[in-house]
């Protein structure tokens, strides 16, 4: 398409404007982190490593981040087995309701997260009578475990749903031709295949769990703190504000590689969208 | 892919074969967990909830296990109730709109103008802040929009906005719909994007030999081949922001509410009606999905 000189000066005005707004507020808590005075006002009156001092000497910041860090884990564990085996499931079988489970699976996340959050909780704290047992789920770092599982299968699904969907079933009847058997075929040809889906699906998985918010509060126990939640707890606490700028600019920087390496890895337009 | 050496005895041929004569047992052993898993934990408590919704509360506010209409009736007709409900509606709209404001010239430019070798620079640049923690962005917003506090602060100024172009929205609706666009504009960009790099260069070149000026190209060539992805985008923007309480509750304290505050606040005093008040959004949410899979929203984004 043909556009005049100033459509197209005008469109780039627009994207760098588009890029500052989402960049400015990232580098306003950069900023902030190491602001001389104890406020968010602008500009900055000096600067001092006290903030990063203090968060190193306080033990509740890097309590709250390493139980964010097993939270994620575990629950990115759960997520890529049952992805993983979904997503097998619907890319090589026809079946019955196959079209009802991919929007069963995709729910937790068209929903608006107070829905899961409030369901989640209603749920745990009854007791549940199945007939046979019953038991009760209750609230401690296995029911945010549960919970955020829950929402980051379909992260690892989308993921690797694509990727199979995308490769070609003639490698796979290449690799029968060649003798291979089924458990061959897929240690060989399909696993190298959804590797690196798996990994890509994996590293979103876990950042969308690390950085949950509103399921979190909902499940948790009383004495549970993930960094989130110590985030939204000390902006109760005026004093601790910018520490958690401090926290904020860590995570950040931690996330930066990671993020990298999960758009390597994932074709841009499935890490997200799926499907 | 049938042919697979019969005359193989070892273990994993034998399982191989078992699985593959028993396709139901191998779709069982692959969709039985995940499904098994998503219908105890999710459809479960989402019946759980509904049920909760027409459980009778006694007079210490207990839940009881007796059936009443009264929480349901209250959450549908309550007037604060539907205007919380409607405000919720219009910040997410207003969030939408102003999402695919920004979102359509940035991926036409990144899609289409900027140089190959930059495109996939720039679409990482739009997706990073994604990684940037949901609350920090929020706190971000909330001390940028920081308005002058006058002569009687302890320190003159205002946040980053009052103090490069001397204006802010305050704590507002106003201030509220920007956080959110700002939150959930990469899930905007993106679908669109897609959409975009779909489009053969070649209907545009078309387009323009038939003698069609830009806007002309832009309203009859490239609107049409977008609307899945703009609805696809906008279940994002739509569904993220209507639901949303923290945002709200971060950027104006309890000054304007939306229907996941509501929710919040009556989960401590009446967890029957705040369970009937979760309807709202999931009718809201089924009606606009419905809407948008209308528009083609599900396929092939």
């Amino acid at each position: 398409m043909r556009l005049s000189f100033l459509a197209r000066f005008g469109l780039r005005g627009i994207t760098l404007i588009g890029l500052a707004f989402l960049y400015v507020p990232l580098v306003v808590v950069v900023v902030l982190a190491f602001n001389k005075a104890d406020s968010t006002l602008w500009p900055p009156t000096g600067w001092t490593l006290d903030w990063w001092r203090q968060a190193w000497d306080t033990d509740a910041p890097k309590d709250a981040f390493v139980q964010s860090v097993q939270i994620a884990v575990v629950a990115t564990v759960i997520a890529l087995v049952l992805g993983t085996f979904a997503a097998f499931a619907m890319a090589r079988f026809s079946f019955f309701g196959k079209s009802t489970i991919s929007y069963l699976l995709v729910l937790p996340i068209a929903l608006p997260g107070i829905v899961t959050a409030v369901a989640l909780k209603n749920t745990f704290v009854r007791e549940i009578d199945l007939g046979l047992f019953s038991f009760k789920v209750g609230f401690g770092v296995h029911s945010i475990i549960i919970a955020h599982s829950t929402f980051c299968i379909v992260v690892t699904y989308n993921n690797v749903v694509a990727r199979l969907r995308r490769s070609s079933p003639n490698l796979l009847e290449a690799s029968a031709d060649l003798g291979a058997h089924g458990l061959r075929t897929f240690w060989s040809v399909t696993f190298p295949l959804v590797r690196s889906a798996l990994v890509a699906g994996g590293i979103l998985a876990f950042a969308l769990s690390f950085d949950e918010i509103v399921v979190t509060s909902f499940t948790a126990g009383p004495g549970d703190e993930t960094l989130p939640q110590w985030i939204l707890n000390s902006f109760g606490r005026s004093k601790a504000v910018p520490v958690t700028n401090v926290m904020a600019t860590v995570v950040m920087a931690l996330s930066i590689p990671l993020a990298w390496l999960a758009q390597r890895l994932s074709d841009t337009t499935e890490s997200i969208s799926g499907r | 892919m049938t042919m697979v050496a019969v005359g193989d005895r070892s273990a994993p041929a034998r399982v191989s074969r078992f699985l593959r004569r028993h396709r139901r047992f191998s779709l069982f052993v692959t969709l039985g967990g995940p499904v098994t898993w998503m219908m105890l934990v999710y459809v479960g408590s989402l019946l759980v909830l509904v049920a909760a919704a027409f459980f009778k509360v006694d007079s210490n506010s207990k839940v009881t296990t007796d059936f009443t209409t009264q929480n349901v009736v209250d959450a549908f007709t309550t007037g604060s109730f539907i205007q919380t409900v409607i405000r919720s509606v219009l910040i997410a709209l207003a969030v939408t709109v102003l999402c695919l404001a920004i979102a359509l010239p940035m991926a036409f430019y990144i899609a289409k103008i900027a140089k190959p070798r930059y495109r996939r620079g720039l679409i990482v640049a739009v997706l990073l802040p994604l990684w940037a923690g949901y609350l920090v962005k929020g706190y971000a917003w909330k001390s940028i929009f920081t308005p002058d506090a006058g002569k009687f602060a302890a320190r003159k100024g205002g946040g980053f906005l009052e103090a490069t172009i001397g204006w802010t929205p305050g704590f507002g609706k106003v201030a509220i719909v920007i956080t959110l666009a700002y939150l959930w504009l990469p899930y905007m960009v993106l679908p669109i994007y897609a959409g975009l790099e779909r489009l053969p260069p070649s209907y545009l070149d078309a387009a323009g030999d038939l003698g069609a000026r830009p806007f002309r190209t832009f309203r009859s060539v490239i609107m049409p081949i977008l609307i899945p992805s703009i609805a696809a985008g906008s279940i994002f923007t739509f569904s993220l922001s209507l639901g949303d309480y923290i945002t709200p509750r971060i950027i104006s304290g309890a000054k304007v509410q939306m229907i996941g505050n509501l929710i919040d606040q009556l989960q401590q005093q009446n967890q029957a009606l705040s369970a009937a008040l979760t309807l709202w959004p999931i009718a809201i949410i089924i009606v606009y999905l419905l809407g948008m899979s209308r528009l083609h929203a599900f396929e092939n984004v």
